[in-house]
Parts: C-alpha cells; structure tokens; sequence
C-alpha cells in the first residue's frame, strides 16, 4: 500500500496525475512538465513535499551529537539558520543528504529524504547510543506528523508575505516572511499551530519551504493556491521537481548520492567540514579531499540533435566505456538534453567531450560546469 | 475530450493506422500522447526497413521517459515523417495529421483486421 500525503485529495481535486515515488502516492504533474517547469522558472510553482521526513533533535548535546553524526558544521548555526549538510557512514558513503534548521535555542529540525527516513532513523539511534552524552540529546522522527511544500518561482516574493501574515514569532527575527535572507528560517502561525519557513528550495529559484502539521499543511496550500493566483502560481510535481533540481545540478539520493558514493566524488565536499572535529566517515573524507578521487560526478549537456540522457545510460571517452549517467532529461529551459554522470576525475574537466550511448548509438555531449542553470 | 477518429483502426498500445490501397500510415493516438506529455524527441525507423507487426520500431521521449512504440502492421517502412525530427511537438499538437509517424507497404492485410475499431479503442481506454 503506497502512502499518502495529508495533501492526497487535494492532488485529486487538483487532475495530479500520481505516481509511485520512494514508496509514497505522489503527483508526477497537473498539466504538462514542461509548462509547470516554465511556470516556476518565470512566475512560481508549490509542491507537495510531505514525503519528505521531519526528525527534531533538541537538547544540550544536540550540536556536539550532530556534529558527530553529519558533514557540515553545525556550530556555524545561529538560531534561525539552515544548511545543506550530509549524513555518511564510515566509508564515507552518503546515507542520505538533508536540510539543518537551527529552528529554537539547542532545538534542530532535520529535513531528510522520503525514501530514507527508514534508514535514516536507523542510523541516527545506532549514533544516539554510541554518542558519550546520548543523554543529553533528544531524538523525535515526527515524519507522520507533519506535511511540507515548497513554493518556488521570482513571483513568490509579491505574495508569500500575504498567505503568512506578520512577523516571525522564533528563529530568525522578521518582520515579514520575505525579510528572511536565503537559509533563514522563522516560525509563523497558521490556524494556532506554529508552521516553519525557511527561505530554501530545489529549484535554483527564490522560493520558501513551509513545514506545518499534517493538519495545517492543507490549509497553507490551498491558501498558497489562492493568493498566489493573480502572480501566476501553479501546482507542480515531481515532474517538474526533477527537471528543475537537475538544471540547478542539485543532487537526488539515490541518483547522484548513495552508500557507495562519497560527498567528495558527487561534488558536494563543500559542505564537508574537515575543521571541526571528528565526525562519521571523516578520515575517509579527508583522505578524498587531499589525495582527490578516482571518479567525479559532472554535469553535461547534449551536442546537437539527440535524444535526451536518462540514468544507466554509458559515458565513452575515446571509444570505451567510462562511466554511467545517474540523473537525465531534456531540459525545458536550455532546449536540449542535460544530465549528470560519474566519469574518471581526468575527464571531469568542463569543455570535455563525452559520448553517451542511447540505445545502441553514441551522442556527444559536452561535460559543463555546474550548475546547468542559474537564475539571473 | 479524447479524439478518436471513427476511420481510422487502432493497436492495444496506442497505435493508430490509416490504410489507402496497401500503405498503411501509422501514427499514436491522442490518447496516448496525453498520456506522455510534452514529447521532446522521435526516433523513427529507417525507411527500406522491414517491420513485424507487434515489434518494436520507435521510440517516443517524454520529459520524463522513453517509450516503445509497437508497429501495429507488418511490412516495408516506405516513408518516415521527417518534420518531428525538428517538430516532435507535432505528435502532441497533431497526433492524427502532422504528427504521423511512417508509412509501410502493407505485407498482410490480415494484420489491419486484427486491430480494433474507433468504438472498441475508446471503450479500451474508458472514453
């Protein structure tokens, strides 16, 4: 039986076409990919990311135990700030890859992948119980309890401040949601029930992520719906979710990141901090930063008439097989095929020419510089 | 509403044929290219190639994924429509006219009774 989010009639209501995704009802699109792509790119878009899980961690140990447990470094969170971060095991492999808000003194919300939170909660009580002041930390996987959209688009910004009214009442002091800078986040209220705002997203465009109960979270949307009708907003899916985050070159789990890959080859090592101390999986990581890798993950786009990458497809170089496509589509707004794949690190140099096999017959494409697409 | 013209017949896999003399045209139906959405990319097959009817001999890219596309007719590709090569919109804008797909000389006609008729199609995808 797939799960559903508190937003599943809404979905229905909406014409979603629904798919199967990481285990959860989900709709892949209301109207077409490509127009709620352009729709996000030019005006604004909300998405239904209920899927994804909601873990809070709190206490006076919280930070040491975070900082212990993911990539990034915690400590350069004030409350009311975010961060992209990583959660690796000793290998150095990525368990999943999520959002940090730093949202109440010593209190932390972690946004993590809906196809994960299993896992992720595993390994978060296995580090729990390894971690000297396990007492000191509280742990709460609040997934079921809470919804979550994305709202995204250069238009949100003219509307976003009427379906959240007010200041911010904890996190980041705001007067207003659109006070918030990129990363912040602050806590509103929505018929009595405090909902979070972040100003982050997965699109490469200005947007807010709002995490609310599941009770609320239908109410939010609907207002989003309905407010942001005269700027032009639209329900988007996964569909577009997916061609959005790979013009922007953010990586999925499960795609650019998983166990066997290391923040260091999918070029994420930025949000590696080999400086604060010891975490999970860091000698490995250290080790990758200074010594480089075997294989990184590139960007590419198609040369000429081709049809578009699609993940498991081969990378040549010279006549041999060099590596493999993970994430693939035409890209709406570029007009041709984009995709990322790992190839050998001498190869992963912009401006080199790649082959790629689709079915039997090799393209070109040329290994680009990230991100594919950057808002203007 | 989807369109499915009464003249034409009509493969399970959302193939339509239009048969004049021994040619048949083959193109997918309306239905189908809803169902794929913003198609980006065609492959069609060589013409001078010799197709079995139920094989597989082009394929349609989606934003999203890449599907089969099942020869409701076997026989010699004649001719392939060269505009979705630059046009592959055509296929969602006019899937019954501009937006064919190639046309084969007719190896057996019994293939072109096997398929089903308008009504049958439309009752197939609930219209």
């Amino acid at each position: 039986m797939l799960k559903r989010t508190p937003l599943f009639e809404a979905h229905q209501r909406l014409g979603g076409k629904l798919i199967e995704f990481g285990g959860w009802e989900m709709p892949v699109q209301y109207t077409s990919i490509s127009d709620e792509h352009h729709c996000v790119r030019k005006a604004a878009g909300v998405f239904d990311i209920s899927h994804m899980g909601e873990v809070f961690v709190g206490g006076d140990g919280a930070e040491a135990f975070l900082n212990a447990t993911l990539t990034n470094d915690v400590r350069k969170l004030a409350v009311g700030l975010g961060q992209y971060t990583l959660m690796c095991n000793e290998a150095g492999g990525v368990i999943d890859d999520l959002y940090v808000y730093h949202v109440a003194p010593g209190e932390y919300l972690l946004i993590i992948n809906a196809s994960r939170i299993d896992a992720d909660w595993e390994w978060l009580q296995e580090r729990h119980r390894a971690f000297a002041a396990a007492a000191s930390v509280t742990m709460d996987q609040a997934s079921d309890r809470f919804g979550a959209i994305a709202v995204q688009g250069p238009r949100v910004a003219e509307f976003i401040d009427k379906v959240l009214p007010g200041p911010s009442l904890a996190g980041t002091p705001a007067t207003l949601v659109t006070d918030l800078a990129k990363n912040q986040v602050g806590d509103w209220m929505v018929d009595g029930k405090r909902v979070y705002v972040g100003r982050t997203g997965y699109t490469g465009e200005d947007g807010f992520e709002i995490v609310a109960p599941a009770e609320t979270i239908g109410d939010v949307f609907d207002r989003v719906l309905a407010i942001g009708r005269d700027f032009g907003v639209r329900p988007s899916g996964l569909g577009a979710r997916d061609t959005l985050r790979t013009e922007a070159c953010f990586p999925l789990y499960g795609h650019e990141l998983d166990e066997k890959r290391t923040p260091i080859e999918a070029g994420v090592g930025f949000f590696v901090s080999l400086g604060k101390g010891d975490f999970v999986g860091r000698s490995v990581l250290a080790g990758q930063k200074a010594d480089g890798v075997a294989q990184r993950c590139v960007a590419f786009k198609m040369v000429g008439a081709a049809p578009p990458p699609r993940p498991g497809y081969a990378i040549f170089v010279g006549g041999e097989s060099v590596g493999l496509v993970v994430s693939g589509t035409q890209s709406p707004t570029l007009a041709c095929g984009i995709g990322m794949g790992y190839v050998p690190s001498g190869v992963a140099v912009p401006g080199t020419v790649v082959e790629i096999e689709i079915r039997g017959r090799r393209f070109p494409a040329e290994v680009v510089k990230k991100p594919l697409y950057k808002k203007a | 509403m989807t369109n499915v013209p009464a003249d034409l017949k009509y493969a399970k896999s959302h193939e339509w044929v239009r048969v004049s003399g021994d040619t048949a045209t083959v193109g997918i139906t309306d239905h189908a290219q809803h169902e794929l959405t913003d198609i980006v990319f065609v492959e069609l097959p060589a013409a001078g190639r010799t197709v079995k009817a139920g094989e597989a001999c082009a394929v349609v890219e989606s934003v999203k994924t890449a599907s089969d596309i099942y020869s409701p007719v076997g026989g010699e590709i004649l001719e392939v429509n060269g505009a979705l090569a630059g046009n592959p919109a055509l296929v969602n804008k006019e899937s019954y006219t501009g937006g064919w797909f190639y046309k084969v000389k007719l190896a057996n006609p019994a293939d072109v009774s096997a398929l089903m008729n308008a009504d049958t199609y439309k009752s197939q995808i609930g219209g």
